[in-house]
């Protein structure tokens, strides 16, 4: 009983993640000491918030961490592998585990008070409404 | 226990921008193999396992969500998860069994009766 090796499953993998590398990418930052595994972020900016997703499948509440401090948002954590149950013999090895960490740097001020995290389906949903202060306002113009 | 990446099958080329192969563990228990994929965005719900012959197919789809604004960054795909393994004799396909938890999907394939250990009492 055999499975094939792993080594043509994983260049079909590379190949797929440089097909999806994105230019922006660079704007966030990885930290070197992380073993390999860089959860992927979506940010998305409106006029009142910024929403951050992380795909953090198959994680513990306690094990991920999420803090906001000068303007930039963490997400870490430590995704561990359970050993001791692949005692007879593994045939795949394809998930990541390990400590992982990424930061986003928020572009305009943040209320850190309304700052909610909720984790749902491998999803970490983080909303990080603005300041008052730095929402766009209308300013009517006035004719006279 | 032999799989089948279709995803290598140059007929197949095309359409992998379509889907995205989910990472898996795949290990050996004594009554069962038990595969681990990440499929996050995935529910209980959205959801497809098939057996169809001997060819296992695990397809997520994710949660289309409309989410307002700008996009600054967007590194997760959109694309559904799909992955086709052959599983072959050595396995019991009627009695596999899924659950999903926080995007991480877990199979129990149970190792059918003549490939399982079997204790032989000896007499005298």
């Amino acid at each position: 009983m055999t499975w094939p090796s792993l080594g043509r499953l994983s260049d079909l993998r590379n190949e797929i993640d440089r097909l999806f590398d994105l230019p922006l990418a660079g704007w966030t930052e990885t930290s070197p000491w992380m073993s390999g595994w860089t959860p992927a972020l979506d940010v998305y900016e409106d006029k009142d918030q910024f929403v951050v997703k992380a795909e953090l499948p198959g994680m513990k509440k306690d094990e991920i961490e999420v803090t906001f401090q000068n303007g930039s948002l963490t997400i870490s954590g430590e995704r561990r592998s359970e050993e001791e149950r692949k005692e007879e013999g593994v045939y795949r090895s394809e998930r990541y585990f390990g400590r992982f960490q990424r930061t986003v740097d928020l572009p305009t001020a943040v209320a850190e008070d309304k700052v909610k995290a909720e984790y749902r389906d491998g999803i970490l949903n983080i909303t990080l409404p603005k300041t008052e202060q730095a929402k766009p306002k209308q300013i009517s113009v006035s004719v006279k | 226990m032999t799989t089948t990446l279709k995803h290598n099958m140059p007929e197949q080329t095309a359409s992998r921008m379509e889907s995205v192969l989910p990472p898996v563990n795949i290990w050996e228990e004594k009554e069962a193999y038990v595969l681990e994929a990440d499929m996050p965005g995935v529910s209980k719900d959205s959801l497809e396992i098939t057996i169809e012959g001997s060819e296992l197919t695990l397809v997520g789809h994710r949660r289309s969500e409309t989410t307002p604004g700008q996009v600054l960054l967007k590194e997760q795909r959109q694309a559904d998860y799909r992955r086709v393994f052959e599983i072959d004799p050595a396995i019991n396909s009627a009695g596999i069994s899924a659950h999903i938890n926080q995007g991480l999907l877990t199979l129990t394939l149970p190792k059918s009766e003549q490939v399982k250990p079997r204790k032989i009492a000896v007499n005298g």
